[in-house]
C-alpha cells in the first residue's frame, strides 16, 4: 500500500476543549503508517458563521483549500463540522463557474486563489474506512476488545448533505459501526440513533440540546451499552462535557463514558489508556475498562456479556 | 437566550396574518440567492418539520412553519423571529425533502439577512470577533496551549490574522465583530 501522508486540519473546538480526541487520533493514525503534516497558518473552517454572512464562511472555507493546494497534499479533519465544511465549498467552487470567480476575486486580496480538482477533504473515519481499510484497522488490534458492548454517534456532517458528502448512508450509517467490531467491541443500535446532539444551538437555547443530548443518552443506556462512542469534538462536548448539566437538568443518572472512536482503537492497538488520554474525560472510563477486563479474568471467556 | 415562553408569544403573534403585512416580491427575492432557488417548490408536507430533531423537543420550532412564512413574504416578522437561531444545521431535512429544497439554506440566508439588519443572537458576535482577532471560532486560553507542549502535542499553528481581517474588510463584515453584545 502506498503510504498515506495528509494535512492535518485541527479546527477550532479540538484545541480549545478536545485535546484527547487529537492526542488518540495522532497515535493510531502513526501506528496505521499515515502520516500527518501540521497544516500551518490555517484558519477557521467559517461553518460557525454561515449565518452571520455566507460569503464569510466560502472565503474562510476557501483560504484553507488553497492553503492545502498549494501544498498539494489532501486535508484531514477530526472535526466533521469542518470536514463537511471544506468538502462542500470545495465540491460547490469546482462545479459553479461563476461561484469560482467571484471568490477568487476576494481571494485576490490576499493574494491566493482557488484553483480546483487539486485536493480531497476527508473527515478521520472515512480515511480510516477508505484509505486505510478495515482489513488493515483489524490487522492492527493486539488486545481485542470483546465483550464490551458499545453505541455509536456519528456526527451529521460525516454524512450528510448526501449530496455532497457520499459517504455511508445518512438513513441507515454502517461504517462506523463496522470500525467499532473492527476493535471486537460491539456495537448496539439504539432508538433515535441518527438524530443530531443539538450542540450547534447551545448559547442561543440551551435547554433544547440538553433535553435532546439526554433522551439518546436514555436510549443508549436502555440496551444496556457501556459506553458512547463519537467522532465529533462537538458531540463529544455535548455528551461528556455536558453530561453533568444534563443528569441535573433532567434529574437523572446515566454515567455514561463517551469516546472518541481513536480511543477505543487505540487501546484495542495496545496504547495504555494514559497514552489515550482517557483522564481527560469529564465521565470517568476507567472504571469501563477495569470492569471489562476484570469480567473477563473471572469468567475466563473470550465472549463475554456484561450485565448492567 | 431564546425563551420558550417568548417564541410562544411570538408565535401565537404569527397566527395572525395581515395582507398588507405580506411583501409579495420576497419569495422572488430570496430564490435569487444560489441554493435557495427551490423555495417555491415547497408544497407544506411538513417531513422537514416532523424530521427535525430540534423540533422534537420544542413547542415553537417548525421549519415548515419558515418555509411557508418566507413564501408568503413574512419579511419582518421572520427576520425578527428568535426561532430562525434555532436550527442546529444537522440537514436531516435537506435529505429529506421530498421536493429538493435546501432548507437549511433558507434558513442561513434568513439569517444573512436579519445580520444585515443589525439582529444576531450575542453568540454570533462573539465568534465572528474572536474569527477576526484570533483566527479561530473560540478563544484558546493561554494554559492550553501550554498543556498541548506538555502532553507532547505540537504547537498550535498560528492563524494568518491579516489576511482573515482582509477578508471581513472586503466583504464589509467587520462591523459586526465589533458590534457591543446586548
Amino acid at each position: 500500500m502506498a503510504e498515506l501522508k495528509y494535512l492535518l486540519f485541527l479546527g477550532c473546538v479540538i484545541p480549545y476543549r478536545i485535546a484527547s480526541y487529537e492526542t488518540s487520533s495522532r497515535k493510531v493514525l502513526k501506528k496505521l503508517g499515515v502520516e500527518l503534516v501540521e497544516m500551518l497558518e490555517f484558519n477557521c473552517c467559517g461553518l460557525p458563521i454561515d449565518g452571520v454572512n455566507h460569503d464569510a464562511m466560502l472565503l474562510l472555507a476557501a483560504r484553507n483549500l488553497c492553503l492545502a493546494e498549494q501544498q498539494g497534499l489532501n486535508i484531514l479533519t477530526l472535526c466533521p463540522g469542518c470536514a463537511g465544511t471544506l468538502r462542500k465549498v470545495n465540491k460547490s467552487l469546482q462545479e459553479d463557474k461563476r461561484l469560482k470567480e467571484r471568490v477568487n476575486g476576494y481571494l485576490k486580496e490576499i493574494g491566493m486563489e482557488f484553483k480546483g480538482g487539486k485536493i480531497a477533504v476527508r473527515h478521520l473515519i472515512q480515511a480510516l474506512v477508505e484509505d486505510v481499510g478495515l482489513e488493515k484497522i483489524r490487522g492492527s488490534i493486539v488486545k481485542p476488545l470483546t465483550g464490551l458492548r458499545v453505541a455509536e454517534h456519528n456526527g451529521c456532517h460525516v454524512l450528510r448533505p448526501a449530496k455532497y458528502i457520499g459517504f455511508d448512508d445518512p438513513e441507515n450509517p454502517v461504517l462506523l459501526k463496522r470500525l467499532i467490531e473492527a476493535t471486537g467491541a460491539e456495537c448496539l443500535d439504539y432508538m433515535y440513533e441518527t438524530d443530531c446532539c443539538g450542540a450547534p444551538i447551545i448559547g442561543v437555547n440551551d435547554k433544547i440540546p440538553l433535553y435532546l443530548a439526554g433522551d439518546k443518552l436514555r436510549n443508549i443506556k436502555a440496551v444496556n451499552a457501556q459506553a458512547l462512542i463519537t467522532v465529533c469534538p462537538f458531540c463529544h462536548m455535548m455528551f461528556d462535557i455536558n453530561q453533568p448539566r444534563i443528569e441535573r437538568l433532567l434529574s437523572e443518572k446515566f454515567g455514561m463514558p463517551v469516546l472518541h472512536y481513536p480511543q477505543l482503537l487505540g487501546l484495542a492497538m495496545g496504547f495504555t489508556p494514559e497514552e489515550m488520554a482517557l483522564e481527560e474525560l469529564r465521565v470517568d472510563a476507567t472504571n469501563l475498562l477495569n470492569n471489562n477486563l476484570k469480567a473477563q479474568s473471572k469468567t475466563g471467556s473470550s465472549k463475554i456479556i456484561l450485565g448492567n | 437566550m431564546v425563551s420558550e415562553k417568548k417564541v410562544a408569544a411570538e408565535t401565537k403573534l404569527a397566527r395572525e396574518i395581515r395582507m398588507g403585512d405580506l411583501d409579495p416580491d420576497f419569495k422572488k427575492e430570496i430564490s435569487k440567492i444560489p441554493g435557495i432557488e427551490k423555495i417555491k417548490l415547497c408544497f407544506q408536507c411538513g417531513t422537514c418539520t416532523a424530521d427535525c430533531p430540534i423540533a422534537r423537543f420544542s413547542e415553537v420550532y417548525s421549519p415548515r412553519k419558515i418555509m411557508r412564512m418566507t413564501q408568503l413574504g413574512m419579511k419582518d416578522r421572520l427576520l425578527s423571529s428568535e426561532s430562525l437561531w434555532l436550527c442546529a444545521a444537522c440537514l436531516t431535512c435537506v435529505d429529506h425533502c421530498p421536493q429538493g429544497v435546501d432548507i437549511a439554506a433558507v434558513v442561513r440566508a434568513l439569517r444573512n439577512m436579519a445580520v444585515k439588519e443589525g439582529i444576531i443572537p450575542d453568540v454570533f458576535k462573539e465568534l465572528t470577533n474572536n474569527i477576526l482577532e484570533t483566527g479561530y471560532a473560540y478563544r484558546i486560553p493561554e494554559l492550553r496551549l501550554k498543556k498541548r507542549l506538555e502532553k507532547g502535542l505540537p504547537p498550535l499553528p498560528e492563524a494568518d490574522i491579516e489576511d482573515v481581517s482582509k477578508l471581513f474588510e472586503v466583504i464589509a463584515i467587520s462591523n459586526i465583530a465589533k458590534m457591543e453584545k446586548k
